[in-house]
């Protein structure tokens, strides 16, 4: 599903894509607006906080913009719904998971006057942008609540797959206990798969099993926070906040906030001003927002929210150099003072410290 | 608890919804009929016992609106491959298709509801045991139900007059019908089991496996159902331990992971297919023969032709 040699084509892709001029920019009254999700709008999770997205537009916009969404696409067939919503006169299209990106851009180029929105890919073309948020700010918080929280000494993460973006996630995470609890162990867990909540409460029910007892996710549905509820640990949510399935276990939740990204592109449509970019939101921009911290003593409360206003503050970056890899050997730091955008957006590395393998 | 008691125990429930939805399906294919809406009558099993459950607050109510719901949607099969004798396997896939939507629709509104565990029912003497005591005998109904159907059906299929007649008519219907036997009757009965048992199953992965509902959550475990029911050669007790090996396949290899082996875990995930299909492999191999399946398999039977 996730090719590892896309990777490599990322710096060529990119420099071509700044170029962008494409069809004459023209204001227009009302644009029809097309989403396609990857999971269903009732996961609790990835896919529903996109469509929280999509109904902030329609509020903010009114009958400026018309939506249509398709639900639960598998990657592996996105280009048939995408080009579907391309021939039915939508002007903007929201793919929204890692794996629709070269049928976007496939599609993107047999109809080079509609405009592509793609979330957490890498290529971009005149017509195609992308957008994702900074997640590992907010795994360096829950890590930081982690470290401090655990009794056993040993936080678990139930990952999707090894991606870049997940893997990220899990350093930022790792990083944050550390850096509170040098001792800390983590164990990981592949479910394998982003969606299948029974599996996913299994994996979690597992790493509980083996003294884990605090768990972070990166898949989709409630299932795992919910286990850790179930056991008496604690747990954070993942995309939304899902409190309501674990109101004792869940310390925070780290939300993806879509909706002033989907209203502002969609307001870009309308004018006419709408470019070829690529955005990455974080906690500053309120594109990653963090869940009232709960169940915690109050001064691990306090350090969380701290950390989260060092952050927004551009103070403290969870990947400040220096970074060292699980060699012990240092990361080269290509950012200023911390790794650079393209460093974490295509790791492919455990930090120091995590003694599992990345599965290759 | 010690852990290897944890672990057991999370097989049980990671089995448990197979073993119930393939039994189903083993009936009505024993009858002659190819059912591939398993998944689709789960996932309206799961949509309808959730929102039942919740809206009464009774777990026994949801268990039954569950085995409902899929009998409901076994009867539209029903009357399409037996009052239409429509394409088996288009009938089956429409079916599945049909259910994942329907059952999306019927649980929006229970979306981000919750249910609290089933108690577990503790057998007194037995659940002492040490190791499978607490394991086999201190569980949900559920788990009790999965294995008396077991026991039932193969007694049934084997011991029993009407058995012999649902085993006769999916062997051959063409001759089962000229001997007198209500081929089409016993074939609904037996489409309407599957569906009631698929059902079922949907409700054990709404109310105890995972305790909330949403779309798609049955993730393709009917169609492990169906493989499941071939690989074990159409035998219940064989059915049992593919089920099993699955499962415990399943959630050793998260296990695995989480103990730091280091086998990449795309290799530790296609385990339990694998596992599954060599042990079911060995077992029809030792008993020397090729079992194949019923004869009348998946083709369509017309009165009077």
């Amino acid at each position: 599903m996730f090719s590892r040699k896309l990777f490599g084509a990322l710096a060529g892709v990119a420099v071509a894509a700044l170029s962008a001029s494409g069809a004459m920019a023209q204001a227009k009254d009302k644009i029809k607006v097309g989403f396609i999700y990857v999971g269903p709008v009732g996961d609790h999770g990835w896919s529903y906080q996109h469509d929280q997205g999509r109904q902030a537009m329609v509020k903010a916009l009114g009958d400026k913009v018309e939506t249509t969404f398709v639900e639960s696409v598998p990657e592996a067939d996105s280009e048939r719904a995408i080009e579907q919503l391309a021939r039915t006169g939508h002007d903007l299209i929201f793919t929204t998971s890692f794996g629709f990106m070269e049928p976007t851009l496939k599609v993107a180029k047999k109809y080079p006057k509609i405009k592509f929105e793609h979330a957490t890919g890498f290529k971009r073309a005149p017509n195609v942008s992308t957008y994702a948020a900074k997640f590992h700010e907010g795994r360096y918080i829950i890590g930081q609540i982690a470290g401090r929280m655990t009794k056993s000494g040993v936080i678990g993460y139930v990952g999707a797959f090894p991606i870049p973006e997940v893997i990220a996630g899990i350093n930022a995470f790792y990083l944050g206990a550390q850096s509170v609890n040098p001792d800390v162990k983590i164990k990981v867990v592949w479910a394998n798969t982003w969606y299948d909540p029974a599996k996913e409460g299994d994996a979690a029910k597992a790493l509980l099993d083996q003294g884990v007892d605090m768990l972070a996710q990166h898949t989709d549905s409630p299932a795992p926070i919910q286990a850790a509820e179930a056991r008496g640990k604690f747990g954070f949510g993942q995309a939304s906040d899902m409190e309501r399935f674990a109101p004792k276990a869940q310390l925070t939740a780290i939300i993806d906030n879509w909706s002033d990204y989907y209203i502002a592109r969609a307001k870009a449509v309308l004018d006419g001003t709408w470019k070829s970019e690529d955005t990455w939101g974080g906690l500053a921009e309120n594109m990653v927002i963090m869940s009232p911290y709960k169940n915690m003593p109050d001064d691990v409360k306090k350090m969380a929210e701290e950390t989260e206003a060092a952050i927004k503050s551009g103070k403290l970056n969870p990947f400040k150099c220096p970074v060292y890899g699980q060699d012990g050997k240092e990361i080269e730091c290509k950012g200023n003072g911390a790794l650079s955008d393209e460093q974490v957006l295509g790791m492919n590395f455990y930090v120091k410290g995590i003694e599992d393998k990345i599965p290759q | 608890m010690t852990t290897f008691e944890a672990i057991l125990l999370t097989i049980v429930t990671a089995s448990t919804p197979l073993l119930i939805a393939a039994l189903g399906e083993l009936v009505t294919e024993r009858s002659g009929v190819l059912n591939l809406g398993v998944e689709g009558m789960m996932a309206m099993g799961a949509a309808c016992s959730f929102a039942a459950a919740v809206s009464f607050d009774s777990t026994l109510v949801g268990v039954l609106a569950g085995m409902t719901a899929g009998a409901l949607m076994a009867a539209l099969f029903a009357l399409a491959v037996l009052g239409f004798a429509a394409n088996q396997v288009g009938s089956g896939l429409a079916l599945t298709i049909f259910g994942l939507g329907l059952s999306g629709l019927i649980g929006a509104p229970f979306v981000g509801a919750r249910r609290d565990p089933v108690a577990p029912v503790d057998i007194p003497g037995l659940s002492d045991i040490p190791y499978i005591g607490r394991l086999f005998f201190e569980q949900d109904l559920f788990v009790y139900a999965s294995f008396a159907l077991t026991i039932l059906i193969a007694l049934y299929l084997t011991r029993t007059r009407s058995g012999l007649t649902l085993r006769s008519i999916g062997e051959n219907h063409t001759s089962a019908n000229a001997l007198g036997l209500p081929v089409l009757r016993v074939r609904f009965l037996a489409i309407l089991f599957g569906g009631a048992c698929a059902g079922l199953a949907g409700a054990y992965l709404a109310l105890v496996y995972t305790r909330f509902w949403s779309p798609g959550m049955t993730a393709g475990r009917g169609w492990i159902a169906l493989a499941l029911v071939v690989f074990a050669a159409w035998r219940p007790g064989w059915l049992l331990i593919g089920a099993y090996i699955f499962g415990a396949a399943t959630v050793l290899q998260l296990h695995a992971q989480a103990a730091q082996f280091g086998v990449p875990s795309q290799v530790l995930s296609a385990v339990p297919y694998l596992a599954t299909i060599l042990a079911l492999l060995l077992l029809s191999l030792r008993h020397g023969r090729a079992v194949g399946a019923p004869g009348s398999l998946g083709t369509p039977f017309v009165p009077d032709r």
